[in-house]
């Protein structure tokens, strides 16, 4: 099992390799540079120029690649063009909150969604299927940002006055600098960012509990007189939890980019933002830093997710 | 766990829960400011955006201010002398004035930032140009001698047009004029908290208490500069509904500029108060690309005026709020001592699509497809630009909108490569009324040709008409001079101006102290 760890692991260099790559290339045909959002509208087109130079934007593709390549390989994401501030303190300062955003998304879309599903299985067609069902293709079919709005509007401006409006709309609070103020920041953006994620587990997990509570071995656990509760909990869903668990893994990469909409609508200074902000003023290092960063997450995410198949079924070996 | 431990743990997390964030005394010292955009630098000699002027302009003061009736007052000088002929100028600083480390200023900070500056700015490169020596006398005094008279002296330096000539330490001042610095430290009535900035979401400011305060009242950026916050927060949220909702909740206290859309709504709402933000207000562009057929034809530049109804213009980025934006047929802001309306004729009266399809034809417009550059991600140039494609299709001309962000367009503008290969023909900004009170800090109106601002216009006659303006010796000639800028400018077609218009600030009502302004200013600002 270490053995086939330290090689996933090894395996993430290629592909970060490549990733690093693409980005830089993408980044480099794109259209439009940061000298003229420094020069700003008054500038000449001399100013811009000086600007372009003096930051190393006219050196040739392969120089630039070249030199920000041999940083990363020493552990150097580079520095701000704007604020000369280190990309990973940037970084640094942002992950927090995503982090935070994305751990109560993914609790509250668990703890949600799971029972939802085995519920709908158990209950098939009844009218507490058909309500999840609702829910479910509600969250897959409303925006985020919508939900966020609507969000606000009720529960932090008390938008139909029903005394209920004691959330905050916009900001952060560290998780040091108290408990109840984190999470009241970070309630309603989870609500609105795990919507789509509590449907896409709440559905998997329904149609793949319905395949399972057809199996024989689920009769016979009824025979021998188990539980409902043991029977969906303990027999039927850790039998369901692999495609589960994939969905989860998956969507994960859909929480990232829900976050960039969501910690805007809210205000979060989280890494989503600071991708959009990086790259409407054609911030390079950052773009850069981040894709990697979350290239690596997501191959992690996904290791965790493989390594998490042999707990659930003992078949599973690597 | 034994029970006690869990309980003393319990008690914790009960504690944390419960504990309030600021209290109200605290609460009444921090001034939470939602700016115009993200700060991304500090850098205002170097860059030019109007959100790093705000926030420079509390770190770095000037050494002389500009108060409401444009006239320069000193600031970090006690005062200046100047022989007859405007060649020699003499200053010299105030006592007691320190730098945010506690370190004196002194002469050769004010001269290594001089120095800086005068690469940047427009009026900085007049003085140069013209510079014999620039020269420190002691520590507290400093002198321009210049070859030729240049008389704006004191508005070039009390401008708050960026690229502003903001006082820095000289080891920062000798940063290189086209990079940004890396150090903020400054002698203004605020420190900026490096280690608390946040870029995108948050910057700090925090009261100077080494700040010698001017005595006279307090103008814009000339006298007083006391400050009643001991931190200044810019809480930077793009999202305008998420603006809109945490002044309305009380979050922040003051945002800079709401969009027309949600001003009703923050009207409506007792705690908040919604005014004119500046004065000066901004005067819409339709720029043209000189260099490119067929605008280089002043005949079709002349025909597509003849068309455009500034009201459409208006209507699109201001709403139907007639408070809120004017008609105007100049090149200068209304109300401001330069305003005329010489030339401005083919904007007037009832719009002539006919007329301008004649005189398109006979200007010799041959079909060429229009290159319109649309900054989408700005409401404002979004909204010139669907403008301007109804327009220029009315009028027979065949446009292809190019939608794209405003990063691209800034880079893509600078180009003056044929169209088809990755020129452009038009664009649309706008100009802060600010900008265009007088031609020293109005680069859009320069027509030197291929040094002149993007598209390039040529025109002999505005540029004498500038030097005029430079060489005026009181106001009676500025106007005379601006009178022929404004008509050479039409006649030539520089740009053309979209109209005038305003924009709304709004701030919570226990907030006072707010006044109308080119810029935010915080000094006098108190909280209840």
């Amino acid at each position: 099992m270490l053995a086939y760890i330290l090689r996933r692991i090894l395996a993430t260099i290629p592909v970060m390799a490549v990733v690093a790559l693409f980005v830089f290339s993408l980044l480099y045909l794109a259209p439009g540079d940061p000298a003229a959002i420094i020069a700003g509208d008054q500038a000449s087109p001399a100013d811009i120029e000086h600007i372009r130079v003096a930051l190393g934007l006219d050196r040739p593709f392969l120089v630039r690649f070249g030199s920000w390549l041999w940083d990363v390989l020493r552990g150097d994401l580079g520095t701000s063009i704007f604020t000369n501030m280190p990309v990973t303190t940037m970084i640094g300062q942002r992950i927090q909150p995503t982090f935070s955003l994305m751990l109560i998304t993914l609790v509250l879309s668990l703890v949600t969604a799971i029972p939802l599903g085995v519920v709908a299985a158990w209950k098939q067609g009844s009218a507490i299927d058909r309500f999840a069902m609702i829910i479910s293709t509600a969250g897959f079919s409303v925006p985020v940002y919508v939900i966020g709005y609507v969000l606000a509007y009720v529960f932090a401006l008390d938008g139909f006055e029903l005394g209920i409006g004691f959330f905050p709309v916009q900001g952060y609070t560290p998780i040091q600098d108290g408990l109840r103020p984190w999470f009241m920041n970070l309630l309603l953006p989870s609500i609105a960012l795990g919507m789509v994620y509590m449907a896409l587990i709440a559905r998997i997990t329904r149609a793949t509990m319905l395949e399972v509570l057809s199996q024989e071995y689920v009769r016979t656990a009824r025979a021998k007189g188990a539980g409902q509760g043991s029977i969906l909990f303990v027999h039927a869903l850790k039998n369901a939890a692999v495609p589960i668990v994939t969905v989860v893994g998956i969507g994960f990469a859909s929480l990232i980019g829900g976050a960039v909409v969501t910690e805007s609508v809210f205000a979060i200074p989280g890494l989503g933002r600071l991708t959009v902000d990086a790259i409407t003023r054609r911030d390079y290092p950052i773009i850069q830093g981040i894709v990697l960063m979350f290239s690596f997450v997501y191959v992690l995410v996904n290791l965790g997710v493989d390594l998490l198949y042999t707990l659930f079924d003992p078949r599973i070996r690597y | 766990m034994k029970r006690r431990s869990f309980l003393t743990s319990a008690a914790a997390v009960g504690a944390t829960l419960a504990a309030p964030r600021l209290s109200l005394a605290q609460n009444l010292r921090v001034l939470k400011f939602v700016p115009q955009a993200n700060l991304s630098s500090m850098d205002a000699v170097a860059g030019t955006q109007y959100v790093v002027r705000n926030a420079a302009m509390m770190v770095w003061d000037t050494l002389y201010g500009v108060d409401s009736t444009i006239t320069p007052k000193p600031q970090m000088c006690e005062g200046h002398e100047v022989n007859a002929d405007f060649t020699v100028w003499t200053f010299k600083l105030r006592d007691g004035l320190k730098w945010h480390d506690g370190e004196k200023v002194t002469t050769r900070d004010v001269l290594a930032s001089l120095k800086r500056w005068m690469v940047r700015d427009t009026m900085g490169q007049r003085i140069s140009a013209s510079l014999d020596a620039l020269e420190a006398l002691d520590d507290r005094s400093f002198r321009f001698r210049l070859n030729k008279p240049f008389s704006k002296m004191l508005f070039a330096l009390g401008k708050s047009n960026a690229p502003m000539c903001l006082i820095m330490p000289e080891r920062i001042a000798q940063t290189d004029p086209f990079q940004l610095i890396k150090e903020y430290v400054g002698s203004g009535p605020m420190k900026f908290k490096a280690d608390e900035w946040v870029p995108g979401a948050r910057a700090v400011f925090e009261r100077f208490d080494g700040y010698s305060v001017r005595q006279e009242p307090s103008s814009w950026s000339a006298g007083a500069k006391k400050m009643n916050f001991d931190r200044i927060e810019w809480i930077i949220l793009p999202d305008s509904a998420t603006a809109s909702a945490a002044l309305q909740n009380g979050e922040v206290d003051w945002w800079e500029n709401p969009i027309a859309d949600v001003v009703p709504l923050l009207k409506r709402n007792s705690n908040i108060k919604v005014d004119i933000g500046d004065p000066l207000g901004n005067i819409g562009s339709f720029r043209m690309n000189h260099l490119n057929p067929p605008f280089d034809k002043v005949g079709v530049r002349r025909a597509v005026m003849m068309a455009l109804s500034q009201t459409d213009y208006m209507q699109a980025v201001a709403g139907d709020d007639e408070a809120l934006w004017k008609v105007c047929p100049s090149f200068f802001p209304p109300g401001t001592s330069l305003y005329t309306e010489a030339g401005g004729e083919l904007l007037k009266g009832p719009r002539d699509i006919e007329g301008a399809k004649r005189a398109l034809k006979e200007a010799g417009y041959n079909g060429e497809r229009i290159e319109l550059l649309v900054p989408v991600d700005v409401p404002i140039t979004k909204a010139e630009g669907d403008v301007t494609a109804d327009l220029l299709k009315k009028i027979g001309m065949d446009v292809n909108y190019v939608a794209a962000d405003w990063g691209t367009v800034g880079t893509r503008r600078a180009k003056k490569d044929p169209v088809d290969k990755g020129g452009w023909n038009i664009f649309h900004t706008w100009h802060a009324g600010a900008d265009c009170i007088n031609p020293a800090p109005y680069t859009a109106l320069d027509a030197s040709g291929d040094t002149a601002w993007f598209g390039w216009p040529k025109s002999d006659k505005v540029q004498q008409g500038i030097a005029d303006w430079y060489a005026a010796p009181d106001l009676a000639a500025e106007k005379a001079a601006a009178v022929e800028i404004n008509r050479a400018s039409f006649e030539n077609v520089t740009y053309i101006p979209t109209g005038f218009f305003l924009q709304y600030t709004a701030w919570r009502k226990n907030v006072s102290g707010i006044v109308k302004a080119p810029f935010p200013v915080f000094w006098g600002v108190e909280k209840t």
